[in-house]
């Protein structure tokens, strides 16, 4: 694990990466717009506003699929003190802030027409919600504190207690009365939705998720630029300028 | 290499008190939780006169548009027991015979008053055409077997 | 075309969720990309002031506080 602790190593594999992951995103973008908006069917019960679940179901997988990863990063970062899994959770939170975000809007514009309401206090939704504030708290967390160092630690364990959240998430449409419909695709007995709607759907997570990678490419690498740039103001602040250092 | 390791053994230890306090919390609050409750719970749980909500299917063929025009008349299942529903004001689009349905409101001598309907779909998605064709091999799940399914599981 | 910008009546609710997500996703893309440009510049910036800042540190500290403080402020922004 640790060969890829070396920002130098890191910075190399992810300008390989980079071109893939981007190209990737574009072309199953068009693929997955295409399919979502003009090649699929509307719904026998739902109608046209089924094409909101091409966005809103993705968005919710990807919220959860990040929080995950950034949870195992924090994992990682504290037990192994891993300096780029550190920095992996803090480039990826608002891109899962964001996921989830797009998860809740087009949640409710999907449930005005179709419940009769933008929103209700059910355990899903709740659930969801409290993901949406354990990003912010987290990213708000990490800058709290004039020592990053301390900052990540915090972060790291709110990221480890808000992961009891992921699986209350997935669940809770099976554990409690809720007006949010159950699992349609992850579930016992295989997909309940039909292949020609399964398509726009699962080409569309593919396109999120190759997003999530380019994007957090990016941002890592903003991240270890940063942590030079504190270094290297540390040390000038360490040749006698000591404000200027404080203020960075 | 120790340190690293009763590192290991703390994170473990502590996600796995936060995990058991967190079912136990859930499993205490669990009525809290519920959303809404089904006919059969009703026939259980002593709810009094306070609002809750109501969960099921809308009756087939048990629809009546009041003479009034903006008052329904309907039943909510969940084939076990049903219960009589009364609803002023405009309805979901979802809303329809056989689908699912969550009202909030009280009972009112024998008869639930709603304030709000909600529709409530089920998990499954298909094109109009499917679901003629599932309909004509009479293959075609009802969605009242999933409300079943919810009933049997209280 | 107009029957498929109808969305069947529901359009109000199909393309405001289409745009949204554009939205959400392409802002942060372009704030991610303004954010590694900023950090790549002011770090070779500072690369490139820290020899000069070798050469006048004994020249005295005031000179060592200019050079120094310049990026710093370019960043800020």
């Amino acid at each position: 694990m640790h060969r890829f602790a070396n920002p130098a190593r890191f910075l190399r594999l992810s300008a390989v990466l980079l071109p893939w992951c981007a190209g990737a995103t574009v072309i199953l973008t068009i693929l997955g717009l295409w399919f979502s908006l003009f090649s699929s069917p509307p719904d026998y019960q739902q109608g046209e506003t089924v094409r909101i679940m091409y966005i809103h179901v993705p968005a919710a997988w990807m919220s959860l699929f990040v929080y995950t990863n950034m949870a195992i990063a924090a994992a990682c970062g504290l037990v192994w003190k891993h300096p780029l899994a550190d920095l992996f959770a803090k480039a990826a939170a608002p891109i899962g802030a964001g996921f989830t975000f797009v998860c809740l809007v087009t949640g409710s514009l999907w449930g005005a027409p179709m419940w009769g309401t933008w929103w209700v206090w059910d355990a899903r939704l709740t659930s969801v919600l409290i993901l949406f504030f354990l990003y912010l708290g987290y990213m708000a967390l990490v800058n709290a504190f004039d020592d990053p160092q301390r900052g990540t630690k915090a972060g790291n364990v709110l990221l480890l207690v808000g992961i009891v959240n992921v699986p209350i998430i997935k669940f809770s449409v099976d554990w409690w009365n809720t007006l949010h419909q159950p699992a349609s695709v992850v579930r016992m007995g295989g997909p309940s939705i039909d292949p020609s709607m399964l398509t726009p759907l699962l080409v569309m997570a593919g396109a999120f998720t190759a997003y999530f990678l380019s994007v957090v490419l990016l941002r890592v690498r903003t991240e270890i630029a940063q942590r030079k740039i504190q270094t290297l103001r540390l040390s000038v602040a360490g040749d006698g300028t000591v404000h200027d250092g404080m203020r960075g | 290499m120790t340190r690293k390791k009763r590192r290991l053994y703390m994170l473990g230890l502590a996600l796995l008190g936060l995990g058991s306090a967190t079912a136990l919390a859930l499993t205490a609050f669990q009525d809290n939780i519920v959303f809404f409750y089904s006919p059969s719970q009703l026939q259980t749980q002593q709810v009094g006169d306070r609002n809750f909500r109501l969960g099921g299917l809308v009756e087939e063929g048990s629809v009546q548009k009041q003479p009034d025009g903006v008052t329904t008349a309907f039943r909510v299942t969940d084939t076990a027991h049903t219960v009589d529903v009364r609803y002023r004001g405009q309805l979901p689009d979802l809303f329809r015979e056989g689908q699912g349905v969550v009202a909030e409101g009280r009972m009112t001598g024998g008869v639930f008053v709603a304030r709000e309907v909600l529709a409530k779909h089920d998990e499954n998605y298909m094109p109009p055409e499917v679901s003629e064709a599932l309909k004509q091999a009479g293959v075609y799940k009802n969605p009242a077997e999933s409300a079943t399914k919810t009933a049997k599981k209280e | 075309m107009n029957e498929f910008l109808h969305m069947g009546g529901y359009a109000a609710y199909v393309w405001p969720a289409y745009g949204i997500a554009a939205i959400v996703l392409l802002g942060l893309l372009v704030a991610t990309w303004k954010g590694l440009r900023d950090a790549e510049a002011t770090l070779k910036a500072l690369e490139s002031a820290r020899p000069a800042r070798r050469r006048t540190r004994n020249a005295g500290r005031k000179t060592a506080e200019q050079s120094a403080g310049t990026p710093a402020e370019a960043s800020e922004g």
